[in-house]
């Protein structure tokens, strides 16, 4: 059975104006993608695609005016979004975890390390606190953090930025889900520490089968620490695929542009890269949302943009693509 | 060739609690000719933005000689600073917190002009406009508020500022990472461009490798506050000395999955500045060190007679500066 299966998910942000007219910002505009266990799924876009909102909307954590209007997120078969509440926090922090962004601020600041981590296992399954602990000590050690039995006693405040992450991951982690969710897990660290902490996440999916979706903006990640990508625009994925077969043969004009501004592959001089701020959520076009941006654009990109498979699983979501 | 900028055993220290001292820049040596790019990398801590700040003398250096156009401008009064960054501009990583959120666009584009040229209010808008079309805004941005732009705009407006006097040096802290990957390959084009109409000198500090690599023609790469390795920008990534710029380089991820990483490994973290190592500051992460690194400080040297490439790094001489490779999983 697929791990997490995600079809036209659809997320709003309804608010009322000033003159009291009811505002909807389409920010997710049917994503769907799958992932299988064992695999890592990279997930890019630039700011605004809205690959933060597709992980906190599967797993329940919008809050108003945010809300799911449409789709289904299947986990294991099961659709999270259908699920009563009780049974989503049960299985939240479990078989399902989310490693967020920023590790500094994601920490509680007036609890220790080692009780933090004691406390979300503890709140999942029936285990005494010395068990809990040494799992946690276990869990650390696993993680590369040196002198783990004393670092259990350590607070938040006392970490580098990488280690603080790490023991997000070892938070992620100590009740083994089959379903872990990173987002943006290595901004603001270091290049030797990301490639600490990324080692460290592949082989655990290695090890383990358990199945990751990373969410970054760093193309560079998703190329070596990915198996299939998912690119995002304006809230729905436009091209999708193995992560060679997506490098190899960017499909879609916005991912093609986007592999073209890497530093790799830019040319100064060459031709001149397209960009921009992201587009307006409120007033998104008919059809293709990249058409107004899209050198390739005509009047057929007012309609909705068909998937077009390209084989072995790569998928582009455009009229010129052929298949 | 007279260099543009020299800098000579630049050290520049900050106080701590307790009477302590943060070492964050330790005797750093660099020229940069007209027309040259220098890339600036390191990891955080590593004195990157320090240096620039010294260079352009928005720091007092605690030590050590700048020379700005063959001048000596290291002890120089605020007063006598003032006339000289006409011909020395800066732009920041973040261009939301750059620039004056209650002045018009136009108004902070002309505003270099005010400070430094003689021209008339007319004049100035005339430039301003030359200078938005320059850097590719549209002229009708002119009369907006800086809320009212996106961060690549607002990075565009920095850029026009700083090119208003024609300046001979830019030092660019970042000014591309805090920017999607599409509008940040617009902004590195458009510096490509500057440099090649203008001549202008730039320093370009990032910790973005790829970037770095893409803009420079040689590449300075800090550790603690020291210069590591200096050289051709191509020269650094194809074949580093150093063993930190080995792993440093290494550690980077070309967004290519055909491109082969070589993966080493680095055990431990960055001493802290406040009591830093004696020897090479490098020796207590690096496994090729040997007790001599941790005795004596090394200075930067030819790589193999080859001047345009320099390390500091006691083991190059004897051929066992290579740190071992771990196997891409």
């Amino acid at each position: 059975m697929t791990l997490l299966s995600v079809e036209d998910l659809h997320t709003h942000f309804i608010s009322r104006d000033l003159d009291n007219q009811i505002r909807v910002a389409r920010a997710l505009n049917g994503v769907s993608f799958t992932l299988e266990a064992g695999r890592i799924l990279g997930l890019v876009g630039e700011t605004g695609a809205g690959k933060s909102l597709t992980a906190t909307s599967l797993m329940g954590l919008l809050r108003p005016p945010a809300r799911v209007v449409g789709g289904r997120a299947l986990f294991e078969g099961q659709d999270l979004l259908a699920m009563p509440e009780a049974q989503v926090n049960a299985l939240r922090g479990r078989d399902i975890s989310l490693v967020v962004q920023s590790p500094k601020s994601s920490l509680d600041p007036l609890t220790r390390i080692g009780d933090q981590l004691i406390r979300i296992h503890r709140a999942h399954r029936k285990v005494s606190e010395a068990a809990a602990r040494d799992r946690a000590v276990e869990m650390l050690a696993s993680l590369g953090i040196p002198d783990p039995a004393r670092r259990m006693a350590a607070w938040p405040y006392e970490l580098s930025g990488g280690m603080a992450q790490r023991v997000l991951i070892a938070l992620a982690l100590m009740n083994a889900p089959r379903l872990l969710i990173a987002d943006e897990p290595t901004t603001g660290l270091d290049v030797t520490v990301q490639a600490q902490i990324l080692d460290l996440l592949r082989d655990l999916v290695r090890r383990t089968g358990i199945g990751a979706m990373i969410i970054t903006h760093d193309l560079g990640v998703v190329a070596h620490y990915c198996d299939e990508m998912a690119v995002m625009y304006a809230g729905a994925i436009v091209e999708s695929g193995p992560v060679r077969e997506v490098f190899g043969q960017p499909s879609h004009p916005y991912t093609a542009n986007l592999i073209g501004a890497t530093p790799e592959r830019l040319r100064l001089g060459g031709p001149r890269t397209v960009g921009g701020p992201p587009p307006n959520l409120f007033r998104l076009p008919e059809g293709c949302a990249y058409r107004d941006r899209c050198p390739q654009a005509g009047p057929d990109c007012a309609q909705t943009p068909p998937d077009v498979a390209l084989g072995a699983g790569h998928i582009a979501r455009c009229h010129r693509v052929a298949a | 060739m007279t260099p543009i900028l020299q800098v000579e055993n630049l050290q520049k220290h900050f106080p701590a609690q307790g009477g302590r001292t943060v070492h964050a820049v330790n005797g750093v040596s660099f020229s940069i000719n007209p027309g040259e790019t220098l890339g600036v990398v390191g990891e955080s801590g590593s004195g990157k933005s320090t240096i620039g700040r010294a260079v352009i003398r928005l720091l007092k250096p605690t030590a050590g000689r700048i020379r700005f156009q063959g001048r000596d401008i290291t002890t120089l009064p605020e007063s006598a600073c003032r006339p000289l960054r006409a011909e020395m501009q800066m732009v920041f990583q973040d261009p939301w917190s750059a620039l004056n959120p209650r002045i018009r666009i136009g108004e902070l584009i002309a505003e270099p002009l005010l400070l430094h040229t003689k021209l008339s209010r007319s004049e100035r808008r005339d430039r301003a406009e030359q200078l938005a079309r320059r850097v590719r805004l549209t002229t009708e941005l002119l009369t907006r508020y800086p809320s009212e732009l996106s961060g690549g705009q607002l990075q565009r407006v920095c850029i026009a500022r700083a090119i208003a006097t024609q300046p001979k040096l830019i030092v660019l802290d970042e000014p591309t990472s805090s920017l999607d990957l599409s509008v940040r390959a617009g902004i590195l084009e458009l510096l490509a461009e500057l440099k090649a109409e203008t001549g202008v000198a730039m320093m370009f500090i990032s910790h973005d490798l790829g970037t770095v690599k893409l803009i420079s023609d040689r590449i300075m790469v800090l550790y603690l506050g020291g210069v590591v390795e200096y050289a051709p920008a191509a020269k650094v990534f194809a074949d580093p000395a150093h063993p930190y710029s080995q792993a440093l380089i290494s550690a980077h991820l070309p967004a290519d999955p055909e491109a082969v990483l070589r993966r080493h490994v680095l055990e431990g973290e960055i001493p802290s500045p406040i009591a830093l190592p004696p020897g090479c500051h490098f020796a207590s992460r690096c496994p090729v060190a040997v007790p001599d690194c941790r005795a004596t400080a090394p200075e930067l040297r030819a790589v193999h007679g080859d001047t345009a490439h320099q390390a500091a790094c006691l083991r190059i001489a004897e051929g066992a500066n290579r740190i071992p490779e771990v196997a891409d999983g």
